[in-house]
């Protein structure tokens, strides 16, 4: 691309980020959190190429994953928390596949799921934490036997061990670290240096993109080096760990962009309601992302209004008053 | 008398509850607007977290889930998850964790992860989110759940979040040093934990609300006999909780 002499080779398409790092079966950690930056053109744009058997990395999560367990794409899941807060409690396809049995599942805690990209980010095979002693996160293993064979799987949900520096009785556990194939994150700026910049909270974005073996970041803006390094104290990833880069304005829609958009309620409501009925959600995957060619053509049919309406305040970085039912 | 809702009630219960200074981290739904309505009306200087990574934010807005933009705005510091759960359990700190669950039993273990079996549920709930976590070390726990017989049971489905175990000293025999469950917040009344056996009793029931509805509601056994009925909101607090807390009416209208 013009202009960003640095990063040419980093630049690309949604297509092009998709078919040449997303691969059937590998394992994926999708960034944001619940109804917050959700890499949402990355996540269409896999449905779009029929990518099968995924292997899904989150803490929280919401309106992504969601898209992708109701497409097909997922096989297996590691997850703390699948909801969009108010616009469903519970993620509605996420809810039906395990209900279905249609995915494997393993739970574990926000905490627990950080710690694991932590330790993978930081490359140490386990992390001790306390959390969840008593609990059946601890008790229970989603995983079979037969799963915990396959690569990329952990051989254990996690170990108990005494503390090694404690002469009294104090047990903790250890977690898997988690390396995914693949991290996707959604950032407010990408310079054109390829550094990366994420405003508002970074959730576990940082540890995740640290702990993949490749990094897809599409984001609102290509910044030019003057600007990304005039204020470097906000930058939170140096180009290196970034394999490709995509510029996609509006790109975590129907998810908030702190400072550029607001979530969508009313597409949020839409879908919650569509998602409950096969047939229909068949229809909404049509309608937004099967039938949809190009950004350009999602957001017209998104709508001005919609866009004007969920547009953030830069003094608040939300939408004050946007209408929230 | 001046009307209100159940979650104004729900709210402001818990709001009384919170001491002046306190941390406080809150989940979504009643949670948040009780966490607000705390800070508005009976604690000012309580601090306000969320799991996402936003410290003390302004509130201007209520808002709808823990990564609402609405939680980066205004705040001390913006920041990720592992800080804020390394908040939530930290030694210098008293911390107030305000959960929601599907079920709760006696002794304040909470289920938000499904009912039935946990391989081929029933149904499927979100999962534990941080709930497990501050379970584990936040000083406190406060809990806002509906009261029906579904969901104050003998035995949960799944055991998402370690309240008082299984009561006496079980949850320090666990490990976990400190926190366990104050309270239990529901529509109607406000349930607290024995010293000793850890089991839930009835503290207060909500104007209106007869302790024969409670018990009724409840599928264990509740102790009631110390059990008074609590203070009906002020038109002070009413007015604050709808016109600063939640202007739009987005929670507080149920």
């Amino acid at each position: 691309m013009i202009g960003c002499p640095e990063i040419t080779d980093k630049l690309m398409t949604l297509d092009q980020a998709v078919s040449r790092f997303i691969q059937d079966g590998c394992q994926l950690a999708i960034g944001g959190f619940s109804i917050a930056r959700n890499p949402m053109a990355l996540a269409y744009e896999i449905v779009r190429q029929r990518v099968r058997d995924l292997h899904v990395l989150c803490h929280s999560h919401g309106q992504a994953l969601d898209v992708l367990i109701g497409a097909g794409c997922v096989k297996r899941l590691e997850i703390a928390y699948g909801g969009n807060g108010r616009y469903a409690p519970t993620c509605v396809r996420f809810r039906k596949a395990i209900e279905r049995s249609e995915i494997q599942f393993e739970d574990y805690s926000n905490f627990q799921m950080s710690l694991r990209f932590l330790a993978g980010a930081l490359g140490i095979p386990f992390i001790p934490a306390r959390s969840g002693p008593g609990s059946d996160i601890l008790r229970l293993e989603g995983f079979s036997p037969e799963v915990r064979k396959e690569p990329k799987v952990a051989h254990k949900k996690y170990a108990r061990v005494q503390n090694p520096f404690s002469e009294d009785i104090d047990e903790v556990i250890l977690l898997p670290a988690l390396t995914p194939d693949v991290s996707i994150i959604h950032a407010q700026y990408v310079g054109d240096d390829g550094t990366v910049r994420i405003k508002g909270l970074t959730f576990a974005d940082i540890e995740q993109a640290k702990a993949a073996d490749k990094v897809i970041v599409t984001c609102e803006e290509i910044m030019p080096r003057s600007f990304i390094r005039e204020d470097p104290d906000q930058n939170c990833l140096p180009s290196f760990f970034v394999d490709a880069i995509v510029k996609v304005p509006y790109g975590a829609h129907p998810t908030a962009c702190f400072n550029f958009y607001d979530y969508d309620p009313l597409h949020l409501n839409m879908y919650h309601d569509l998602a409950r009925d096969d047939r229909r959600f068949k229809e909404y995957l049509d309608t937004w992302v099967y039938q949809v060619h190009s950004w350009g053509e999602y957001l017209e049919k998104v709508g001005v209004d919609r866009i004007l309406a969920i547009k953030a305040n830069p003094a608040v970085g939300y939408a004050p008053g946007l209408v929230r039912k | 008398m001046v009307e209100y809702s159940d979650n104004e009630m729900m709210a402001l219960a818990a709001g009384r509850l919170i001491k002046d200074g306190a941390i406080v981290f809150a989940g979504t739904g009643v949670s948040m607007l009780a966490a607000t309505a705390a800070k508005r009306i009976f604690a000012p200087a309580a601090v306000i977290f969320f799991e996402s990574g936003g410290i003390d934010p302004s509130l201007s807005e209520i808002p709808m889930a823990v990564g609402d933009p609405r939680v980066m705005s205004g705040t001390a510091v913006n920041t990720g998850l592992i800080d804020a759960f390394s908040i939530a359990g930290h030694r210098r700190f008293h911390t107030i964790a305000f959960l929601g669950a599907a079920q709760i039993d006696r002794y304040g273990n909470l289920n938000s992860t499904c009912i039935g079996d946990y391989h081929r549920p029933v149904t499927r709930f979100s999962g534990s989110g941080g709930s497990c976590d501050v379970a584990s070390f936040a000083s406190e726990v406060i809990t806002f759940i509906q009261h029906e017989k579904r969901r104050f049971v003998e035995k949960l489905d799944y055991l998402t979040s370690v309240g008082w175990y299984k009561g006496f000293d079980s949850r320090r025999k666990l490990g976990l040093e400190r926190g366990g469950m104050t309270a239990v917040v529901t529509n109607l009344g406000v349930l607290k934990f024995k010293e000793d056996s850890k089991e839930m009793y009835l503290s207060e029931y909500f104007p209106g609300v007869s302790i024969g509805e409670i018990i009724e509601k409840t599928g264990f056994p509740l102790d009631v006999a110390s059990a008074v009925e609590a203070a009906a909101p002020t038109a002070r607090e009413l007015l604050i909780l709808r016109q600063e807390v939640d202007p739009q009416r987005l929670i507080c209208h149920v």
